[in-house]
């Protein structure tokens, strides 16, 4: 039988949201080959919602500090998986996704599909990982033939939020894991200045060069925080010093997949548009030639002021 | 302290092709230095200026790569080494760590080893970190600032997906960086002059002494089956009217998210 297994992130809140974007996507692989899908935490948590969620079962390592160092966390899950042999291992390409999943794929040397956009199944039951490369100029579907688990990370929301069946039921194991020790020390934890980008959010408010004057840029702040939504912006803006690098979005910043991207004065270089994944995209550009409109989905040629001035008369503030 | 920076040449521009038979990439068009590796490099000069030591730049590639390691000489650099073997075309990640760890052995270890965050090209950021884990070394990804080191220890700021920590790491180890790090310099002129005449050392797998099931498109747990273009966005739907009734519109569509959110 197929062993699914999914990694559950545990962060200061709680489950990593990607968790069950993973495991509702692992359910749905696993009935159509009569697999068994595993949800597999390094420390307490709630393995209710994990069920719920698409877990068969929840697999609990025990003896890990929290929050547990990616090295450590790496050894303790290559462990598991060295006891269990799974055929397939999905993580979140969040920040500790994609500083664990690496080192978990060496230790069991192993391949890794690193921001898969697309998961399928082959007809040998093989799982078909797809993934942008060259700053998405590109898809390209690879294979783990040979080397088990075969390894893949997804960004959070590449995959629909499964809705919870608080009538599925599932098994709940416990395994301690050997004594381990890490190199690598937390000393604190910061957030930082930007840190409150939110460019995980469901609607980002987007800004590059073109926005204008700095008034312009805080009626954008404003819009995104009325819309309950994350501030992005382009590489030219932070490098100007007029955002924090936290929000930078493109090649060299973070990669994005909201359901809105409200582009404001963003040219729509590859190298910004290569970190936007967004269902739908509305670009404001004053220029009406700009190469964003080629990728947008709804274009507005206004000046980006006016303009939000306009809509922000629109948008009532929260609560 | 000696550092190793392990830097790749990637394709100036990212309309790259790939062959419609093996689905490796075709090298074809100009290539550079990984933009993020540029970081690791000038990260790399200002310690040594700090604590000493010298600078070997690691690349594997093709054996025109030595034109972007002359770059890197260029830049101060101490030397520059190349594995350079038919043995590891089609390396994926896994691979590649595998020579670069044996490289890493072969050059007698370093206080240091860093990296770039990611490549240009194919971005998937695990070089790194697979390379610290083949030579049990700790690793820290995604480092921000290097606060204090030393020769057996350093204290680091990382960025994360919440804002930032403040870790400590013994040495030698293994360090991703982001570009938050540095600002690089540019060569100068005399250091251009020293990079056209420096030595590129290049290693073969057989050299190297690494088992060749091990890298290359053998060694690889991975393969590209199939490749595609993405799909295209449909046509851009140009709003007319006034600036309000445009605002209306747009506000429309943030309000209609919005509320499948809160639902």
């Amino acid at each position: 039988m197929t062993e699914l297994w999914v990694y559950v992130e545990l962060c200061r809140e709680g489950i990593r949201p990607v968790t069950f974007e993973l495991l509702g996507k692992a359910a749905e692989l696993s009935a159509r080959c009569g697999g068994q899908v595993t949800a597999v935490a390094l420390g307490d948590c709630d393995t209710g919602v994990l069920i719920a969620a698409g877990a068969d079962r929840v697999l609990v390592g025990e003896g890990l500090p929290f929050p547990a160092e990616d090295g450590l966390q790496a050894q303790a899950l290559a462990e598991l998986c060295r006891r269990h042999h799974p055929d397939m291992l999905l993580l979140g390409a969040t920040g500790v996704g994609r500083s664990l999943a690496p080192r978990t794929a060496a230790l069991l040397r192993t391949g890794l599909t690193a921001d898969c956009t697309r998961l399928d199944l082959d007809e040998n039951g093989l799982l078909l990982q797809t993934r942008p490369a060259f700053g998405g100029n590109l898809m390209a579907t690879i294979l783990c033939p040979e080397h088990r688990p075969q390894m893949a990370t997804v960004r959070p929301k590449v995959f629909p939020m499964p809705a919870p069946d608080t009538a599925r039921r599932g098994e709940v194991c416990r395994e301690a894991l050997p004594p381990m020790e890490s190199p690598v020390h937390l000393l604190e934890e910061l957030p930082a200045p930007g840190g409150d980008a939110r460019l995980d959010a469901d609607i980002l408010v987007a800004v590059g060069n073109g926005i204008g004057g700095d008034e312009n840029l805080a009626m954008a702040r404003e819009l995104a925080q009325r819309l309950d939504g994350g501030l992005a912006a382009t590489r030219p803006l932070v490098d100007a010093g007029r955002a924090p690098y936290p929000h930078q979005v493109g090649q060299t910043g973070k990669t994005v997949a909201p359901k809105v991207y409200l582009a404001l004065g963003i040219s729509g270089a590859i190298q910004h548009m290569a970190g936007v994944q967004a269902e739908r995209i509305i670009a404001v550009n004053a220029d009406p030639d700009a190469p964003i409109f080629a990728q947008a989905d709804e274009a507005v040629v206004a000046d980006c002021g006016a303009f939000l001035r306009e809509l922000l008369t629109l948008i009532p503030q929260r609560g | 302290m000696n550092i190793i920076v392990c830097v790749k040449q990637v394709p100036a521009s990212n309309e790259t092709r790939l062959d419609p038979v093996t689905h490796t990439i075709l090298r074809d068009v100009a290539a550079i230095l990984n933009p993020f590796d540029a970081y690791a490099v000038e990260e790399a000069l200002r310690l040594r200026e700090k604590l000493g030591g010298e600078i070997t730049a690691l690349s594997m590639g093709v054996p025109a790569a030595q034109r972007m390691l002359r770059d890197v000489l260029a830049l101060g650099v101490d030397r520059a080494v190349l594995l350079t073997d038919r043995a590891f075309a089609g390396s994926d990640t896994l691979a590649t760590a595998t020579a670069l760890s044996a490289a890493v052995r072969h050059l007698g270890g370093a206080g240091l080893i860093l990296c770039g965050r990611m490549a240009s090209d194919g971005d998937p950021a695990q070089v790194g970190p697979m390379l610290a884990t083949m030579l049990g070394l700790p690793c820290v990804t995604d480092v921000a600032a290097v606060e204090e080191i030393t020769e057996h220890s350093a204290r680091l700021l990382r960025l994360t997906d919440e804002g930032y920590q403040r870790v400590e790491t013994s040495l030698p180890a293994v360090l991703t960086v982001v570009k938050e790090i540095n600002v690089p310099r540019l060569p100068s002129i005399a250091g251009v002059l020293r990079g056209e005449q420096g030595e590129v050392c290049c290693l073969t797998a057989q050299e190297l002494g690494v088992d060749t099931a091990q890298v290359g498109l053998k060694g690889s747990a991975t393969k590209v089956t199939a490749t595609s273009r993405p799909p295209v966005r449909g046509q851009c739907r140009r709003l007319t009217g006034t600036l309000e009734e445009m605002a209306q519109a747009v506000a429309q569509a943030l309000r209609g998210k919005e509320a499948d959110i809160h639902d």
